[in-house]
This record gives C-alpha cells, sequence and structure tokens, in this order.
C-alpha cells in the first residue's frame, strides 16, 4: 500500500514538473544569445574561419588581451568573478567535516577496520601507485587554469590516494594532525590573498597579478595560486574524513 | 529524430532520475538507501542546470590550441560552474549525514528506520 501511494505522488511530481517543462521545450531550440549569462565567452573563438572573427578573436597561446586570461572559462566564473562564493563554498566543507570529526572523532575508540587479507596485488602495486595518483592530482590542480579540472577534482584525488593506502595495507596510518596544519595554512592563505587584494587594487578578491599570456602555466593572475590553495584544503579535508570514516587502532 | 532525443536526454532524464530519488526516499526503511536516494535527487538536478547551458554544435568552455571546425562556439559555462559548486556543497552534506548515521547505528544497533521509532508495520 504504501508503494502505491509513492507511486501515485512521484506521477503528481512528475505531471507538475513536466507540465512545466514542455512549454519550454520549443524555446530550447532557438537558444537567444543574447539572454545568456555567458554571451561573453560564447563570442569568443579560436578559429579563423568564424563569423565572430572581425569583433573578438582570441588565439590560444597568444593572446593577452581576454579579461582574465584563463584558458577554462569555468575555472575564470570560480576563482575570479565568483571567488567570493568559492570561499563561501569552501566554508561550508570546512564546516561540514569539522561536524564529521566533532561527532567520529573522540567519542570511542572506535575500531579500525581491517581485513584478514588485503588483496595481494593492490598491497604490492599500492607503493608505486601512491606517488603517481598524488602527482596526477597535484597535476590537475596546478593546470585547473588551462586543463579541464581544478582544485576540488585535483583534492579529491590525492584523497582517494589516501582511501586505497587504507584498503591496501592495515597497518597504514594517515597523519592527520599534519593534514589539520595543512588545512588551516591553505584556508588563511586564500583569505590573505583576498585582502591584499583590497589593499593593492581596492576590492575583496581582486586579481593583482600580472595576467600574462593565455594559454601558458603563468597566467591568469591570481587563479592559479588561490586554485592551488583549494586544492591543498580540500585534499587535505577528504583525507581527514577519509581517516575518520576508517576509525584509528 | 535528433531532435526528441535531446528533449529525452537532457530534460526528461534528469527529470526521472530526480524521480527515481524521491520514490526511494518514500518507500525505503534503510538509513543508508534514504542518503542514496537524496544523492541520486541531486544528480538529476545537476544534470538538468547543465542541460538548460547546451547548445547546438558548441565545444566545452575551454581555449585550446585545436578546436574542431564545426565547434566555434562554447556552451553557457556558467551553469558548470553552479554545478560544481553544487556537488561540492553534496559531498560535504552526505559526509557529515553518513556520520550521524554511523552515531545512529552505534546507539541503536540497526539501519531500520521502523525499528528505530518503535513502530508495528503494516
Amino acid at each position: 500500500m504504501k508503494k502505491f501511494w509513492a507511486i501515485i505522488t512521484v506521477l503528481l511530481i512528475l505531471f507538475f514538473l513536466g507540465s512545466g517543462l514542455i512549454p519550454d521545450l520549443k524555446i530550447y531550440k532557438q537558444n537567444n544569445l543574447s539572454q545568456k549569462t555567458g554571451k561573453v565567452y560564447l563570442n569568443r573563438t579560436v578559429n579563423d574561419d568564424s563569423p565572430f572573427k572581425e569583433i573578438d578573436k582570441k588565439l590560444y597561446g597568444e593572446a593577452n588581451d581576454v579579461e582574465n586570461n584563463a584558458a577554462n572559462s569555468v575555472t575564470s566564473v570560480i576563482v575570479d568573478y565568483r571567488a567570493l562564493d568559492t570561499l563561501g563554498e569552501v566554508t561550508v566543507l570546512f564546516l561540514a567535516i569539522t561536524g564529521v570529526i566533532a561527532l567520529l572523532g573522540k567519542s570511542k575508540k572506535n575500531n579500525r577496520i581491517l581485513f584478514e587479507k588485503p588483496n595481494y596485488i593492490l598491497n604490492a602495486s599500492s607503493k608505486i601507485l601512491l606517488p603517481l595518483i598524488v602527482l596526477f592530482g597535484f597535476y590537475i590542480f596546478i593546470h585547473g587554469h588551462i586543463t579541464p579540472g581544478g582544485g576540488f577534482q585535483g583534492g579529491t584525488i590525492v584523497a582517494a590516494s589516501v582511501l586505497m593506502m587504507y584498503f591496501a595495507q592495515n597497518n597504514y596510518k594517515l597523519k592527520n594532525n599534519r593534514m589539520k596544519v595543512l588545512e588551516s595554512f591553505s584556508g588563511l592563505s586564500f583569505l590573505i590573498f583576498g585582502l591584499l587584494g583590497i589593499f593593492i587594487m581596492g576590492d575583496f578578491l581582486q586579481n593583482f597579478l600580472e595576467l600574462g599570456i593565455m594559454g601558458k602555466l603563468f597566467s591568469g593572475g591570481l587563479i592559479p595560486i588561490i586554485y592551488i590553495l583549494v586544492g591543498l584544503k580540500v585534499s587535505a579535508e577528504l583525507s581527514n574524513v577519509v581517516y575518520e570514516f576508517m576509525g584509528e587502532e | 529524430m535528433g531532435e526528441i532525443i535531446n528533449y529525452w536526454t537532457f530534460i526528461y532524464g534528469p527529470l526521472a532520475i530526480f524521480l527515481v530519488g524521491v520514490y526511494g526516499l518514500l518507500t525505503q526503511k534503510n538509513l543508508f538507501k534514504l542518503v542514496i536516494s537524496i544523492n541520486i535527487m541531486d544528480l538529476g538536478v545537476n544534470l538538468y542546470i547543465i542541460a538548460l547551458g547546451y547548445m547546438d554544435n558548441a565545444s566545452a568552455p575551454i581555449y585550446t590550441a585545436k578546436l574542431a571546425v564545426t565547434s566555434s562556439r562554447f556552451v553557457d559555462p556558467v551553469p558548470q560552474a553552479l554545478v560544481l559548486t553544487s556537488i561540492v556543497i553534496s559531498v560535504a552534506v552526505t559526509a557529515f549525514v553518513l556520520a550521524l548515521v554511523i552515531k545512529n547505528y552505534e546507539k541503536y544497533n540497526t539501519l531500520d528506520l521502523i525499528k528505530i521509532k518503535g513502530i508495528e508495520n503494516d
């Protein structure tokens, strides 16, 4: 009987949400670009034979007149235009992880999750894989402004390497105090760079460094620095979550 | 034909995923499955927001040295940035809720919502 009512409720939601979407379907195909938020980005192109060539031509590796010179537009939005949002987002992540540590941390000596026999292949290969995975995570968040990826993605990859070590070796233990120091350091540096923006340019988190050439590693001014700090912070926080969930010995 | 596929994948697909999450939230009694249901709803909403920025013959919003000749435009990067924020928040909330579930299990020794509340199953 419960399942019947559940299906009725789901169908009702489908009707109200779905019927609201149907009139939009025809508009969906004929997107009016002038009403899109990202219109500035949409007009930019790297092709020689595009209709927007005369209006706004940005060449990868040559252009240095883009607004913030990050090749990855999503990174531009997150770390430059809406950097204050990212600060709030990092704060939410920090608060949630603080909650996890407060709930699981010192309640009792929760037993470490042990495996009778760790997988031999995983155990043998984890020592080789650990530096490679950490290196890949660092690559992802150092190159966040020119290739897909960024601080949050790279930090997750670094934390996944910690999880792999916990699965592979029964006697592995994360040095979580160092992780807490790293997390506080990177979060504080984020704020300090934001405050430097006030003193040098006049606005919080404003880009005050030289912008460089789009597509180079040293471009975008403050963007790579802030994303590296976010990556370090996220990797430390998620490693701490893994540590708390796996338990202590 | 292509248009129909686009509508189904970009609008009704996320809606269907969202409704699967709602159904799970209404019928499941296991706390862990409830957390998974909330995550599935999250996924549906994220996919829908990304689909709002879709454009025909457009590429990912990243400047590269070589773009395909047909794709001279970018999809809207703003929904993607929003969804990146949303995913991170969802990860944080999931970690916190799972910690609450663990504490609940330590107290009641069960994950079943009916047994925790002490209500007879009808």
